[in-house]
């Protein structure tokens, strides 16, 4: 079995044995040492340890396996560059099955058992509800790289931050105009049934409102749902735009079944590239998609006007320039999601950094420094572009795209700027204790 | 969507739902009926079809070639595995009921994770090897009389089609094996009585390793033709089981007439209910048949009461 606590393992529970060999090592080792040596090896050479709850298996598994290699590039490119306050970073991974109870004990088994500093890498919405209040409890700065809106809505609490992904209110106050000016303002709603899709049905139908269109009909799908084509006949026939977001293992599913509903005489159809994730634009069945729209949050193919920041963050991740893995042109990414990862890690360094961080009794310094950060700008650190961190809601805010499917692959049409993204605060986590 | 071409819709992907649940539940049955077997693992035959058939089809080089590899190959395969699990554990515990419910609860877990570590957790498609969309008509009565139209989503496919097709074909195969055939004639006999058909010379523990193998290799298929509408996933085997038992339990253990009419039963209420009302309350309405079934007709449908 192999080591969880190294960088590149895969998640694993120690073996007994060699758990209690270690701990009895330990306590030997320390009770031996003078006072003076244990405390300057604490401070000075003892690595930074992240937890990462990983979403390796369950519906979000995914995302899991591209959330860790960007997490593993990014600690690797950080440790490099001479890690943090001088001290290296080591990311502890642990498997929550994509489960919101199983969350919660990996965050409690990060604070009480692995001792980690912070805990980072959550996605999905109804694991981050499920883990954020015992990571408050445990005072624990959590560090979750969602889009749900559920930080910025003042549900969660004073340790949970997102400052390296933008949350999905504000990705549908950036795609509203573009859809009701592009694609129609009658349109029918597709979406996951728990948190994340109720985030898109209430904001999305609020926005496309504030434009003039409406929401006719809304189809709710549980996120483990394996058949779809039952759901289609509930679209009213009147429907000018489909808008879609799907998770879970069966999204490729989902849009085929969709092609086959709606064969030749398709509406306009706008999706988040969420339903198409980690998939090959280029599978069989998903022809009729060609000339519909998506959101992305970061461009799955190399686009004309790329960075070099882009180009830096795919060389390092190990992302071609279709947004598939350099060693496995099949393995295609979750590109548009992904660098929330990347970011997130670079802005705890950069906390880290502010605070002086030394252990966990700075973990409050570390809340309250990133609380402080404002602008972010496009860079290596950064590279899916410019960000503004709201400290009061702990939500970072970020350009978006609409991109459009030619040919297989998708080309960036519209990006909207960081400021048409901004909503007025509904919370102030600064005002609320530790 | 209106009222008559709604119902059409429900009624046909309801057909695709039984055509799979009756060839996973004829398995589940068969194995119940011979050897009063209650098998958990069940399900897990049915993922390992399905992620055995991305397998071959992957090896075989894709396309047609690969599905008609994998649709062969396959049950094949699992009926292997299967009848290594009958001789390795089954036989060891002396297939007596509560020990084999624990022993195929490991059966389970064993599959799933080797699956998971092998294949890994995501969901991974098969091509079809034809897949039209099929649009389907519908009458209208205009004021000219009635005339042909096709409604917006009013469509199947052509493999959709093929899946039922092949479910009908394997079920009356296997039926004519248990009816018609000497070594149906064997399983008969152990399945009435198993001391005596063994004092007859029947080879009952090589019966029951067919059995087992056969019961096995049904749910592979099942998982085989599933795969190119829905993914495979080393998950998938839950619901499944859990369909199968429904229909094995309404049906009558052991009783294949009964296994098909309750599968077509609980596959066209899963899909007209969903359609109409919820997918959630579809199977709300199953489990409740269940309960019904066991309070009113223990035996089952078709299932002939205990001696």
């Amino acid at each position: 079995m192999s080591d969880p606590t190294k960088p590149g393992a895969t998640p694993a529970d120690p073996p007994r044995r060699a758990a209690l060999k270690t701990l009895a090592g330990a306590g030997t080792a320390a009770a031996a040492l003078p006072l003076w040596a244990r405390y300057t090896h604490a401070q000075s050479a003892a690595p930074i340890r992240v937890g990462f709850q990983m979403h390796a298996t369950g519906i979000g598994a995914a995302y899991g396996r591209w959330y860790d290699r960007t997490t593993q590039a990014a600690a690797r490119v950080i440790n490099a560059a001479g890690g943090i306050n001088g001290r290296p970073l080591e990311i502890v991974t642990e498997d929550d099955g994509t489960d919101p109870r199983r969350g919660a004990e990996v965050v409690e088994k990060f604070a009480n058992q692995h001792r980690v500093d912070v805990a980072f890498g959550t996605l999905f919405s109804h694991v981050v509800i499920g883990s954020a209040p015992r990571a408050g409890e445990l005072k624990l700065p959590y560090f979750v790289v969602s889009e749900g809106h559920h930080v910025a809505s003042g549900m969660l609490n004073r340790w949970t931050l997102q400052p390296g992904i933008t949350d999905v209110k504000s990705q549908v106050l950036a795609m509203a105009p573009f859809v009701a000016e592009t694609l129609g303002r009658k349109v029918t709603m597709i979406f996951p049934d728990y948190a994340f899709g109720h985030d898109h049905r209430d904001f999305f139908s609020e926005a496309i409102a504030a434009q003039g269109g409406e929401v006719i009909a809304k189809l709710a799908i549980p996120p483990t749902e394996t058949s779809f084509t039952r759901y289609f006949p509930r679209i009213p026939r009147e429907t000018e735009v489909i808008y879609h977001v799907m998770v879970g293992p069966a999204v490729l599913t989902f849009v085929k079944e969709m092609g086959e509903f709606f064969g030749p005489s398709r509406p306009a159809i706008f999706g988040f590239i969420d339903s198409l994730e980690a998939v090959d634009l280029r599978s069989p069945g998903l022809e009729f998609l060609e000339g519909s729209y998506f959101w992305e949050g970061m461009p799955r193919y190399i686009q004309p006007d790329q960075t070099g920041f882009d180009r830096h963050f795919r060389a390092e991740v190990g992302i071609d320039e279709n947004g598939a893995s350099v060693r496995d042109p099949r393995d295609v990414s979750t590109y548009a999601h992904m660098f929330g990862c990347w970011e997130t890690l670079h802005v705890i360094k950069r906390g880290m950094e502010a605070a002086g961080y030394a252990g966990p009794q700075d973990r409050q310094k570390l809340v309250e420094a990133v609380e402080a950060m404002t602008d972010m700008p496009e860079s290596n650190e950064h590279p899916q572009g410019a960000k503004l961190f709201n400290g009061r809601t702990h939500q970072v805010f970020g350009q978006q795209h609409v991109s459009r499917l030619e040919n297989g692959r998708l080309d960036v049409v519209r990006t909207v700027p960081l400021e048409e993204t901004f909503y007025p605060d509904e919370v102030d986590y600064t005002t609320r204790p530790f | 969507m209106e009222f008559g071409p709604y119902l059409m819709l429900a009624a046909l992907e309801g057909a695709v739902t039984a055509a799979v649940l009756a060839l996973m539940a004829a398995g589940l049955s068969l194995v119940f009926g011979v050897m009063r077997v209650v098998n958990v693992a069940h399900g897990e035959f049915y993922m390992l079809g399905a992620v055995l058939a991305f397998v071959v089809a992957g090896m075989a080089g894709g396309g047609a070639l690969g599905f008609v590899a994998a649709l062969v190959a396959v049950p094949l395969i699992v009926g292997a595995l299967a009848v290594a699990a009958d001789v390795t554990v089954l036989k060891r515990v002396g297939y007596d009921p509560e020990r084999t419910i624990v022993a195929t609860i490991g059966i389970l877990y064993i599959l799933q994770q080797v699956t998971l570590m092998g294949y890994g957790p995501d969901a991974r498609p098969v091509a079809a090897p034809f897949n039209q969309r099929i649009a389907l008509p519908w009458v209208e009565w205009g004021a000219g009389g009635p005339s042909l139209y096709w409604p917006w989503g009013l469509s199947i496919t052509s493999y959709k089609l093929f899946v039922i097709g092949a479910a009908v074909v394997v079920l009356a195969l296997l039926w004519i094996l248990m009816t018609r055939t000497r070594i149906g004639l064997v399983m008969r006999a152990t399945q009435l009585d198993r001391e005596t058909a063994q004092a007859f010379g029947i080879p009952v523990e090589r019966v029951y390793a067919l059995v087992f193998g056969l019961g096995a290799g049904l749910a592979a298929l099942a998982g085989v033709l599933i795969v190119p509408i829905q993914q495979a996933h080393y998950l998938m085997g839950g619901d499944a089981l859990l369909l199968s038992f429904i229909v094995v339990i309404i049906g009558g253990l052991g009783s294949l007439p009964g296994t098909l009419i309750a599968a077509l039963l609980i596959g066209l209420s899963d899909g007209i209910l969903s359609v109409f009302f919820s997918p959630t309350l579809a199977k709300i309405v199953a489990t409740l048949l269940v309960a019904l079934v066991l309070v009113f007709r223990p035996q089952g449908l078709m299932g002939k009461p205990a001696r």
